[in-house]
């Protein structure tokens, strides 16, 4: 017999001392001049900023390899503190939680082989974790690639990261449309 | 201004008997069981906002970066990590308990060499968490944080104490049973899951609306762990056993020695 799934819960309210860590958000190494930042804000129904959100943002190396690389929460064994990434692997893998204005913001490296940045959304609330995608402009064609040309521009537009200059890239979510604003585009995988 | 109805567990209770019902009418009329909660469900009242209305966007891309996920190593976690009863100077109050278990996934292959976290309030029902406001005492000794790898065949292990009830203000006189919250990665990112986990014979089960999101009641079965009196360890601890499967497409390819 194949084994069932066991069902997802909320993370709930308490995370916050369990799974952000010190440096979560710091996917490229300190001073690296292709540097990017990701920053946005995510939403509630009623267009409120929600501040007990946490994001985990997963991606291949500039270079295209999507094996990762240990080292995330990598550990000091002496105090147990995260002392960081070594800033010599790219692990491809960060993780914040908004701030009390519903506010994140990463810093990574541009995907190589993809034009996106995997995100999957977790929040008090929200019973089963949600995906969704950072598409950069700059390395995408929203006409021709195959998810972004699949939808109305209303819905497309929710995936693309809306460049503000200076490598900085804003992307909201929004868990739900507020009525003035647009519901993000959240994936199934199956 | 008109003096607003407490929203009891009697009205909470109700509700969530009706979305039971409606589940079991939709099975009944050939819907597909449901593994996982449904997003929007409303006795659990924080839901209502915090779900996307639009279905989601089915992807069948066998080259989506999801199939491949992050990896973890003996660098993330530290000797202490698995042994939530020795993070401080002195022990900490409550039922020691060990929690082990394998993660597997919907093949049925272990998920080997991968991040298992859990974090749970104290014996009394207190997080240590600035937020929790319930005037229960926080226990010192006890942080509630833990981190583990799998081994080759997928388990897990935990030592830690048993957690209380606490309340939470869904509705009036709201209750969690006790639950330890795990957060699992697969080989691939699509296979993220976070969870709770409850300890069998709980009353507070058909009280709690974020237990009874999940409305299928062979799913709901499955995040309840079984007491295993051989994990048991005389004059020491009480054993409970609770192997997860995650759900969603594992990695397609997996790279030598992972
Ligand atoms: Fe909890």
């Amino acid at each position: 017999m194949t084994p069932q799934p066991t069902p997802s819960q909320t993370v709930g309210p308490f995370y916050g001392y369990a799974l952000p860590f010190a440096g979560g958000g710091d996917i490229a190494p300190a001073g690296h001049p292709d540097a990017i930042t990701v920053r946005g804000r995510v939403y509630d129904g009623a267009g409120d900023p929600i501040p007990d959100a946490l994001l985990e943002f997963w991606q291949p190396a500039p270079g295209g390899s999507r094996a990762g690389a240990p080292g995330s929460l990598r550990r000091d064994p002496v105090t147990g503190a995260v002392i960081g990434r070594t800033g010599l692997d790219f692990t491809g893998f960060g993780r914040v939680a908004t701030d009390a204005d519903g506010h994140y913001s990463i810093r990574t490296l541009p995907p190589g082989g993809a034009p996106y940045i995997s995100v999957c959304v977790f929040a008090r609330g929200l019973v089963h974790h949600l995906f969704t995608r950072v598409y950069l402009p700059e390395l995408t064609d929203p006409a021709t690639e195959p998810l972004l040309a699949s939808l109305p521009p209303r819905r497309r537009a929710t995936l693309l990261a809306v460049p503000e200059g200076g490598r900085v890239h804003r992307f909201d979510i929004r868990l739900q449309g507020d009525g003035v604003e647009e519901e993000t585009v959240f994936l199934d995988f199956g | 201004m008109t003096p607003q109805t407490p929203l009891t567990q009697e009205i909470i209770s109700a509700e969530i008997a009706q979305a039971r019902q409606a589940y079991a009418k939709a099975v009944e009329g050939g819907e597909p069981r449901r593994d996982h909660p449904d997003r929007g469900y409303a006795p659990y009242r924080s839901s209502v906002l915090r779900h996307p209305e639009q279905p989601l966007v089915a992807l069948d891309d066998p080259d989506a970066v999801e199939l491949s996920g992050p990896v973890f190593g003996v660098t993330d976690v530290t000797a202490l990590d698995a042994d939530l009863t020795r993070q401080h100077l002195g022990e900490p109050l409550g039922e020691r308990i060990m929690v082990t278990g394998r993660v597997l996934g919907r093949d049925g292959r272990p998920v080997r060499g991968q991040l298992v976290e859990v974090w749970q309030a104290n014996a009394s029902g207190r997080y240590a968490h600035q937020r929790d406001q319930h005037p229960a005492p926080l226990d010192p000794n006890f942080t509630g944080v833990g981190r583990c790898l799998t081994d080759d065949q997928g388990r897990y292990a935990f030592t830690t104490i048993k957690p209380g009830a606490y309340p939470w203000r869904n509705h009036d006189n709201a209750w969690r049973p006790a639950h330890i919250h795990f957060s699992l990665f697969g080989t691939a990112f699509a296979q993220r899951l976070v969870t709770q986990m409850y300890f069998p014979g709980d009353p507070l089960f058909d009280h709690d609306p974020i237990m009874q999101s999940v409305t299928d009641d062979a799913a709901r079965s499955r995040l309840v762990a079984a007491y295993d009196h051989d994990l048991s360890t005389p004059e020491w601890s009480l054993g409970y056993r609770w192997d997860i499967v995650l759900s969603g497409p594992a990695a397609t390819w997996i790279e030598e020695g992972r």
